[in-house]
């Protein structure tokens, strides 16, 4: 098995973050992954993306240019990348913000509303766990054991108070995320 | 036992120096290498082993300090990305004159001048061409990967103390700023200072005791006696390439074209080796280890079974000269790489090669 991913939104958003606990997850089966971000003038506001690599064999480029997933959290990163994802793959976003939906038909898409859930639970921060929650519905690729340990792993101690809240963000991604189909895109 | 972690490529770097019992870091930060140093001043290492960490005033002030300290035996680091290695060449040249063990880690950008701070191979000349001045050269470790940037400071340790001469670990951004898995070795113990006097006292500034004084310098002015330390570097050198050579081979036993590429690149070969083969292209990837020495034999070998190679840098072609000097014209070689920060895709690669050499032999032919 060999998942590769790119997840792209705004800085802030969590996208780093998000990789960094999925390929924690990873680690914590065994798997070999990598964790490519885009650095540079990047910060809060601007984008950012990480590419994340999971895989039973040894990782070959760490950056490429298709992918078997994509994690698309701005208009921005939706205009870069859906054209990116391997044809049967798969398209999960975020639709606060998006104007331009995406319009492939070759490729599985589905939305979660990060935001709305996230705001419900009464904390913005945990937005990227909502949405990982999403992911791992649609494509269990590490699980959810695992996602814990990979927490605990990346978080400082300090904040593992917050591993509750976290994994409960995941379950509502997880049972909040739907197919999105071209008939019911409201126009 | 080692400890699995899932680290950036500089911070393995730098963790793995602490554990290799180095004794002082000096540098200054730049992107995209500032985690070697953040790290280690997050890190305290002068209260797990006593390394010495500091942030000079600048890169030229950083590498005196490693001159300095390499003077006395011990095992000095200095870590910078492509400018501030510029301004380190002057102290670089001075190391291998005078013969001093040091490491030098370059996190490459893109260049010329200040450049970009994306990642970039094109201080390749840089690295294995001199770069300062005078008859020397470097013994350069081009790390590929995570678990790479942390074992090559060992290993460049060990051949600086060796061959009492300067190692550079040439590495880029991609992998200084990439995360994967990465086992790290267990602390090793610093060398006392009476250890140190009795393995380097021979030479190094020890404080004098019963013993001739010993000198460290770089200046001869008697052309006899300069000639000869010029004479003993190259010794030095030509031992290094019997002895020292590392180099990897993937898919090239039934290989039909050649990917040469170190480093990031080579990663990204590799992509593009697998890609060539489901589409039933028989591609296969020569990565040099070591880009001094550099695997001229293997590659005058794999010449004789290939019928093109494809030098994939992140330049606008420098490797490829060396390539070309290996296999003396014996199949054409030539060169792909974007620039400017740009990393190629696997894509792109198998692209090139297919457009430079492949679809190229009928033209040849004829």
């Amino acid at each position: 098995m060999t998942e590769e991913i790119i997840i792209a939104g705004f800085g802030g958003q969590g996208v780093l973050s998000m990789g960094k606990i999925l390929a924690y997850s990873g680690i914590m089966q065994d798997q070999e992954v990598s964790w490519m971000p885009s650095y540079g003038p990047e910060m809060r506001g601007g984008t950012a993306n990480v590419t994340v690599i999971l895989s039973d064999e040894r990782i070959s480029s760490p950056y490429l240019k298709v992918f078997d997933t994509a994690i698309i959290l701005n208009q921005q990163s939706m205009d870069k990348f859906e054209e990116s994802v391997k044809p049967g793959g798969i398209l999960l976003y975020e639709p606060n913000g998006i104007s331009q939906h995406p319009t492939r038909t070759d490729i599985n898409i589905y939305q979660i509303d990060g935001n709305k859930i996230s705001t419900e639970m009464g904390n913005k921060k945990i937005f990227n766990m909502v949405v990982l929650g999403a992911y791992l519905k649609i494509k269990p690729t590490v699980e959810l054991n695992n996602v814990i340990e990979g927490l605990k792993k990346s978080l400082p101690e300090r904040y593992h108070h917050l591993i509750p809240l976290n994994e409960e963000a995941i379950t509502k991604g997880m049972n909040s995320v739907k197919l999105y189909t071209i008939e019911n895109q409201v126009c | 036992m080692s400890e699995l972690k899932l680290m950036k490529g500089n911070e393995a770097l730098a963790e793995a120096a602490i554990r290799a019992g180095v004794d002082a870091y000096f540098g200054y930060p730049i992107t995209p290498q500032s985690e070697v140093i953040e790290y280690l001043m997050t890190e305290r290492p002068e209260d797990r082993t006593g390394m010495v960490v500091l942030q000079a005033e600048s890169e030229i002030a950083a590498i005196n300090m490693v001159y300095g300290a390499a003077s006395t035996g011990k095992k000095v680091l200095t870590s910078s990305s492509s400018p501030g290695i510029s301004l380190k060449l002057e102290g670089i040249s001075y190391l291998a004159g005078a013969e001093l063990p040091a490491v030098i880690v370059n996190v490459v950008r893109g260049g010329p001048g200040l450049g970009t701070i994306q990642p970039s191979q094109a201080d390749y000349f840089q690295s294995v061409k001199g770069g300062g001045h005078g008859d020397y050269k470097l013994y350069v470790l081009a790390p590929a990967s995570v678990q790479e940037m942390a074992d090559f400071v060992e290993d460049a340790f060990d051949i600086a103390f060796k061959y009492r001469a300067p190692v550079l670990i040439l590495s880029d951004g991609l992998i200084g700023q990439m995360m994967e898995k990465v086992f790290l070795k267990d602390q090793q113990e610093r060398l006392t200072d009476e250890e140190v006097i009795k393995r380097h006292d021979s030479w190094a500034v020890t404080g004098k005791t019963n013993r001739e004084r010993n000198i460290i310098t770089s200046l001869d002015l008697q052309s006899e006696k300069m000639e000869a330390r010029v004479r003993r570097l190259m010794k030095k050198y030509e031992q290094m390439e019997k002895e020292d050579l590392r180099y990897e081979e993937y898919q090239t036993e039934d290989a039909e074209y050649l990917f040469v590429a170190y480093g990031s690149s080579a990663r990204i070969a590799q992509k593009a080796v697998q890609l060539a083969r489901a589409k039933g292209i028989k591609a296969g990837l020569l990565r040099p280890i070591t880009l001094f020495p550099y695997p001229k034999q293997v590659l005058f070998d794999l010449a004789d079974q290939v019928k093109g190679i494809l030098s994939v840098e992140l330049n606008a072609g420098q490797m490829v000269e060396d390539v070309r000097l290996s296999v003396e014209h014996k199949v054409p070689v030539e060169h792909f790489g974007r620039t400017g920060g740009i990393i190629h895709t696997p894509e792109e690669v198998l692209e090139a090669l297919e457009l430079k050499i492949i679809n190229n032999e009928c033209i040849r032919h004829h």
